[in-house]
């Protein structure tokens, strides 16, 4: 079977010992601003463990999801995924983006938005086959979206679309998910359906960073939390929040 | 009625327009439906006034004026991506700085020839003109077109849909983008023929633009827009055969009024009969 991959390296396999991500004293600009959107912020992430990202809007949580997913340049320094720089392993990390970063309207159905998690295994010229249409079906129905595959993606509800979004995260089969926000303004239904599927994936053996607003459920739901602030750790915050039992990155440091 | 029809078909240069009419509308059409969701509207109309100038040179020197065209069309679309990309000018500046530009080279140019005659043709278009050589090179374009649109169908459908996703999988969707609008230029030129330099945007946005009210499938609004447009094309045809008006402005105008007509059973399925139209929608 032929494969050509959408950016031409080899599959880079991980590298022994390393752990899932490791950001070192990151700093991040968007293109054609001197502002730093992350300055300095440290991270080690274990394999399977679930950390949350927690801050208010602007703080740079969706920045520091985008630099990992090689979406924005580094330009301070370090990323590593596996061992390896962020871009390197496509498949291997799963980015969910916010909602609104979607054009609904694009005429695409259900399924064939899902789908698309399937695109970075198959690359140029492949077109899905009988496998891939079975692990999206799969997810579909563990999302309860079974019903809805046909419809067009601005017919579906919010929690709807949200859990569609996470299928398609999942499709893509990768050890490393980037979640912005799964749970923000979702209905209680769309809530409990994800948390029981990252539940499902903690068990697997999976690693999730989530950036999210629920300071209540943060020990419930989650290993470690990094609190940023106007793009740094923010080390005084954190003792306003009950984190018992949760690793606090960054205050020991 | 029939013989009405089938009449103008006797002549060879009449059998040429008809399979040059198929072939513009298929090309537009299709092509038309990814300029209309992803929104690209002005820079189509931009790249068929910017083949003014090709068009002239390639005249004056008796040269192609097709690959006059093709040329001037594929310089603007690299200058449009050279000079809106990193921090220069937006996009849709960039496009109007050189849109003119190039339009008001193309006018200087045309305006120092003594003859207009032939020009006129590529102004507002003539289909009845259409040659041999024109034909293969209109029949080569529909085919690049429609075979890119197939094999690459996903990775455009992605990065049209969803880009910030595409470059988290690690297409590049600038390159996708590069390679659509050099699709375009090559489309436009085809468009020229038909329609003419200045009407051409019609053909890639309106056909496609009434589809889009009738489906929201991909695949299916491709159809309908090809429908639209080939119709639309014949019609011009006959119009300009029987009435010896001019091809270009009634190939436009009907597919003018298509978009109306589709724009009327929009409101009709919205407004008259809302649940009919969920529980159909819901069942496809």
């Amino acid at each position: 079977m032929f494969h050509l991959p959408y950016r031409q390296r080899r599959h880079l396999d991980p590298l022994p010992g390393e752990p899932v991500l490791d950001i070192r004293n990151l700093i991040v600009e968007y293109p054609g601003s001197s502002l730093r959107s992350l300055d300095g912020v440290s991270l080690t992430v274990p394999i399977g463990a679930r950390i949350a990202l927690v801050g208010p809007n602007g703080s740079g949580k969706s920045t520091l999801l985008k630099a990992i997913s090689g979406l924005l340049p580094v330009r301070g320094g370090s990323i590593r995924i596996t061992g390896h720089p962020p871009g390197a392993c496509h498949h291997r990390v799963a980015y969910l983006s916010q909602r609104s970063e979607l054009d609904w309207r694009f005429p695409i159905s259900v399924r064939a938005l899902a789908m698309t998690g399937r695109y970075v295994h198959l690359g140029w010229l492949k077109r899905p086959g009988v496998n891939d249409g079975r692990i999206v079906d799969e997810l579909l129905s563990r999302l309860e979206l079974s019903g809805l595959g046909a419809r067009q993606i601005s017919q579906l509800s919010g929690g709807q679309q949200q859990r569609l979004l996470l299928a398609r995260a999942l499709a893509q089969e990768s050890d490393l998910l980037l979640l912005d926000e799964p749970l923000n303004a979702v209905d209680a239904r769309t809530r409990a359906i994800i948390t029981t599927v990252l539940d499902q994936l903690r068990d697997k053996g999976k690693t999730v960073i989530s950036a999210t607003h629920d300071l209540d459920r943060l020990s419930a739901e989650f290993d470690g939390a990094l609190f940023l602030d106007e793009g740094k750790v923010a080390q005084s915050r954190q003792g306003q929040y009950s984190t018992k039992g949760i690793q606090l990155f960054g205050s020991d440091s | 009625m029939m013989h009405w029809l089938v009449e103008p078909f006797q002549y060879r240069f009449m059998q040429m327009s008809l399979l040059a009419a198929v072939l513009v509308g298929t090309t537009c059409a299709t092509l038309g439906v990814y300029v209309v969701i992803r929104r690209m509207a002005f820079i189509g109309d931009a790249l068929a006034h910017t083949a003014l100038p090709g068009l002239v040179v390639a005249y004056l020197n008796g040269w192609s004026l097709f690959l006059g065209a093709v040329v001037a069309g594929l310089l603007t679309s690299i200058g449009i991506g050279w000079f809106s990309r990193r921090e220069g000018v937006r996009e849709d500046t960039a496009i109007g700085v050189l849109f003119t530009g190039m339009f008001a080279f193309g006018i200087l140019l045309l305006s120092r020839t003594r003859s207009f005659r032939d020009l006129t043709h590529m102004l507002f278009g003539n289909i009845l003109g259409v040659s041999r050589s024109d034909l293969w090179l209109i029949g080569g374009i529909t085919a690049l077109v429609l075979l890119v649109l197939t094999l690459f169908h996903k990775e455009l459908e992605l990065t049209s849909c969803d880009p910030v996703y595409a470059e988290v999988i690690g297409l590049r969707t600038d390159l996708i983008r590069y390679a659509l609008l050099v699709l375009l230029a090559l489309t436009v030129v085809t468009g020229i023929q038909a329609v003419g330099v200045v009407l051409t945007s019609a053909l890639l946005v309106t056909p496609a633009a009434a589809a889009s009210l009738l489906t929201n499938r991909l695949p299916k609004m491709m159809l309908i827009s090809t429908f639209i447009a080939v119709g639309s094309s014949v019609v011009g045809l006959y119009a300009s055969f029987y009435q010896g008006v001019s091809s270009g402005a009634s190939i436009v105008l009907c597919s003018t009024a298509c978009f109306m007509a589709a724009w009327l059973i929009r409101l009709g399925r919205t407004t008259i009969r809302p649940q009919a139209l969920t529980a159909r929608e819901h069942s496809t």
